[in-house]
């Protein structure tokens, strides 16, 4: 009897979330395994896999070398042979260690041999963690350009469980970008069923008439605090949360700046070619008829991540930052 | 400091706005005399227009595609930043045309006066309210255009932006008070409604201005009610707004009628016939039926000259010459080149004027004074097949021609039935200056000329 019955709830952080995804598939589908360095018996630097070892056994949490393109490649190799694997990067900057096995095998194969690749990388990302410039990258541009993958970045616990399902049981290499510092900053009630969060649709965090802000990550975070700063002043700003890259949900993008005439694109990672730039040749070639600003954009200088504290704040986007340059749009 | 005002010209002396296609200049810009400034569009024909003087462009009062009124200033130069500025000549002309039109100033005189430096103050905008020149964001340019407001008005909004920007919200907020009628509308009369009463610091219209009564729709909104593949949505060219505007005014202006008459074209046809070869070595183009048809046409309005001419309130201009416009299909659209003084042309002179224009109106070769001018028009719709038609009358004239397509018919000629190459002529003729007898003689003239010619006619 379903019949009056309370959906059963329970209180996750952001990290908690992402391990209940996996176990979740891991229960479900026989064929889902996880490889990466330390993730078995240590549980993995952030402890995303801790205990998974004894639930599932070392065949399917599989302690690798400390070389990325191995990890990958046999990630890919496996998928290939129809299993479902999950590899984890220890801090997303090491994936460059794995570039060639992403973007010529993984991202190519289905195209070349018509064979589906049905795999997931995840890539514990960004600052704000005292990580310093080889523990901070947020690399998600690096693999925005390329043709066979698909890339999502949650910034609630609630996605990061549904896009952490729906990329394992996507047929196609999914990058799955992950904040660190979210881990344990954010915690949510979110339903304890088997929800998914399907890819390339985008959400609104919260809705707003003025001004839209475009985020995912971390910096919906900031977003969300700079609108509340900007609701004082009686700004109405929307935060649009696009949950994933690729594929890019264009239509949200364009229905919301439409709605409010106005864009700034907030992301951590550096500001040059990244994924702001896109969405903002997108919207002043599909909405420019609708734009009463100029498209701005708040990001990382080109830097890498300092280690000192004070110049990891400066160079690093925040909720102030936002709100700054979301006054000087609502002046404008 | 030198300013000269640049103005829209007027390209046609029917011609009461022009639209901005494309500045090729922008501020800051250097530019030399004569050298194109920008490029406009009038009813038919698209026009470079050459700076009036050397100088730097200081300003651009209207954007891209914007409406203007003819005589409005459009633009500034700087004639002092140039190399000729040592020349007075530019620099003493500028004051002339706001002298000469006052209703075109931007500014109250009075406030005019009380600045210093008169010659820039005219484009000067009283503080707190219009900046002109201001920018204007797409979207501010997309809701003045739902909202039918016109540039002159939209330069009134106060704006709260930077630098006195219209923002978004400025507009809207104007919209909604324009709406409960509270402040003062620059208005666009239509059809020669007296001005309303102008707020003090808008700029008059320079001149009565038609507004499009094709009001702006959002494609996209139409395409939910006409989705595609099964409906495919076009915009309109300038010249088919303008088309359709032209006949929307001449159905409004003119009580129409209509006089049909037979006109027997076998004379002609044999004339035409004979001297084809000849005619076409010793001109370089075919002999074709228009020039005896226009030939035809001057020749009945000696007789009745009151076809020829124009209504000013309650006073009728004749007018002494005859302009004889020519409806020609072109790739962009109607377009009506016109024979200047035709009544001075013998027929070989009417030929190869009339070959001119076709030729330039099909290869886009026109100017502004080829449209322009017009006395009387005559359309040939014969040669898309049609028998009979009924002309609207191309404002302001009287009375227009329209020729149907030439057949071999049954005709009674002697109560005996003959073979004969025939057409049916419409006159449409405006009834508040031309009555039924009139119109039907003219007509009667027209076709008594086409078919008086006879095997002794030289071509």
């Amino acid at each position: 009897m379903r019949k009056g019955k309370i959906k059963p709830m329970k209180t996750l952080t952001y990290i908690e979330a992402i391990s209940e995804g996996l176990r979740d598939e891991m229960r479900r589908d026989p064929t889902v395994f996880l490889l990466g360095e330390d993730i078995g018996a240590y549980g993995g630097a952030f402890k995303v896999t801790k205990g998974f070892i004894e639930e599932f056994g070392a065949d399917r949490v599989i302690d690798t070398v400390l070389a990325e393109g191995a990890i990958i490649g046999a990630a890919t190799g496996a998928a290939l042979a129809g299993l479902r694997p999950v590899a984890e990067m220890q801090f997303s900057d090491f994936v460059a260690n794995g570039f060639n096995q992403i973007v010529n095998v993984a991202a190519k194969y289905h195209y070349r041999n018509f064979i589906p690749v049905p795999m997931v990388v995840r890539l514990p990302s960004g600052g704000g963690i005292r990580g310093g410039p080889f523990h901070s990258a947020s690399t998600e541009a690096w693999f925005f350009h390329v043709p066979g993958l698909k890339l999502v970045a949650p910034s609630t616990p609630y996605d990061a469980k549904g896009l952490m399902k729906a990329a394992i049981r996507d047929p196609n290499p999914v990058l799955y970008f992950e904040s660190k510092f979210l881990y344990r900053h954010v915690k949510a009630e979110i339903p304890d069923d088997d929800y998914i969060v399907p890819l390339g649709v985008a959400d609104i965090k919260r809705e707003g008439s003025d001004i839209t802000v475009v985020a995912y990550g971390t910096a919906v975070h900031w977003a969300l605090e700079a609108a509340g700063k900007l609701a004082a002043d009686g700004v109405s700003v929307e935060v649009l949360d696009l949950r994933s890259l690729i594929p890019l949900d264009r239509e949200a993008i364009l229905a919301s700046v439409k709605k409010t005439g106005k864009l700034l694109i907030v992301h951590e990672a550096t500001i040059t070619g990244g994924i702001g730039a896109e969405i903002a040749a997108l919207v002043s070639s599909a909405a420019f008829e609708y734009l009463d600003a100029p498209i701005r954009r708040v990001a990382s200088p080109d830097t890498p991540v300092p280690y000192a504290p004070t110049l990891e704040d400066y160079v690093l986007p925040n909720a102030e930052k936002v709100a700054a340059e979301l006054r000087s749009l609502a002046a404008y | 400091m030198a300013k000269i005002e640049v103005v829209m010209p007027q390209l046609g002396e029917s011609l009461t706005e022009g639209t901005i296609i494309k500045w090729h200049k922008k501020p800051g810009d250097k530019v030399r005399k004569d050298e194109t400034l920008l490029e406009i569009s009038t009813d038919k024909v698209d026009s470079e227009i050459p700076s009036p003087a050397s100088g730097v462009v200081t300003r651009l009062l209207y954007a891209e595609q914007t409406t203007v009124a003819v005589r409005e200033v459009i633009a500034e130069i700087d004639t002092d930043s140039s190399a000729k500025a040592s020349t007075d000549a530019p620099a003493s002309k500028a004051p002339a045309p706001a002298q000469s039109l006052p209703a075109s100033s931007t500014v109250p005189a009075a406030s005019a006066q009380a600045t210093p430096m008169p010659t820039t103050a005219l484009v000067q905008a009283p503080a707190a309210m219009a900046v002109p020149g201001r920018f204007y964001s797409p979207l501010v340019l997309n809701i003045a255009r739902e909202e039918a407001i016109p540039m002159q008005e939209l330069e009134t909004v106060p704006g709260t932006g930077e630098g006195g920007r219209v923002s978004k919200k400025d507009l809207l907020a104007y919209v909604a008070t324009r709406k409960s009628g509270t402040p003062g509308r620059v208005p666009g009369p239509a059809f020669g409604g007296a001005p309303a009463p102008l707020p003090s610091h808008a700029p008059a219209p320079a001149a009565p201005r038609i507004e499009s009564m094709l009001k702006p729709v959002d494609g996209g909104e139409l395409a939910k009610k006409y989705p595609p593949p099964g409906h495919e949505i076009r915009q309109m060219s300038n010249i088919l707004i303008k088309m359709s505007e032209h006949m929307v005014r001449s159905v409004h202006t003119s009580p129409h009628v209509y006089a049909i008459h037979e006109c027997d074209m076998t004379n002609v046809d044999k004339v035409r016939r004979r001297n084809a070869d000849s005619f076409l070595q010793r001109e370089g183009f075919k002999l074709t039926y228009t020039p005896f048809i226009c030939d035809a046409i001057v020749r009945a309005i000696k007789e009745y000259p009151l076809v020829n001419s124009v209504l000013e309130g309650d006073k009728i201009v004749l007018k002494k010459f005859v302009n004889l416009g020519m409806a020609v299909a072109s790739e962009n659209g109607l377009i009506v080149p016109v024979i200047k003084n035709a009544e001075e042309r013998n027929f070989i002179g009417l030929a190869r004027a009339i070959n001119d224009l076709a030729t330039r109106a099909r290869t886009k070769r026109l100017t502004p004074a080829d449209i322009e001018g017009g006395t009387f028009t005559v359309t040939n719709y014969g040669v898309f097949g049609t028998m009979v038609g009924i002309p609207i009358i191309n404002q302001p004239q009287v009375a227009i021609l329209g020729t149907g397509s030439i057949e071999k018919r049954p005709v009674v000629i002697n109560d005996a039935i003959a073979i004969r190459s025939t057409a049916y002529f419409t006159l449409a003729f405006d009834h508040r200056i031309l009555d039924g007898a009139l119109g039907g003689s003219f007509l009667e003239s027209v076709v008594r000329h086409l078919e008086g010619y006879d095997d002794a006619t030289i071509i």
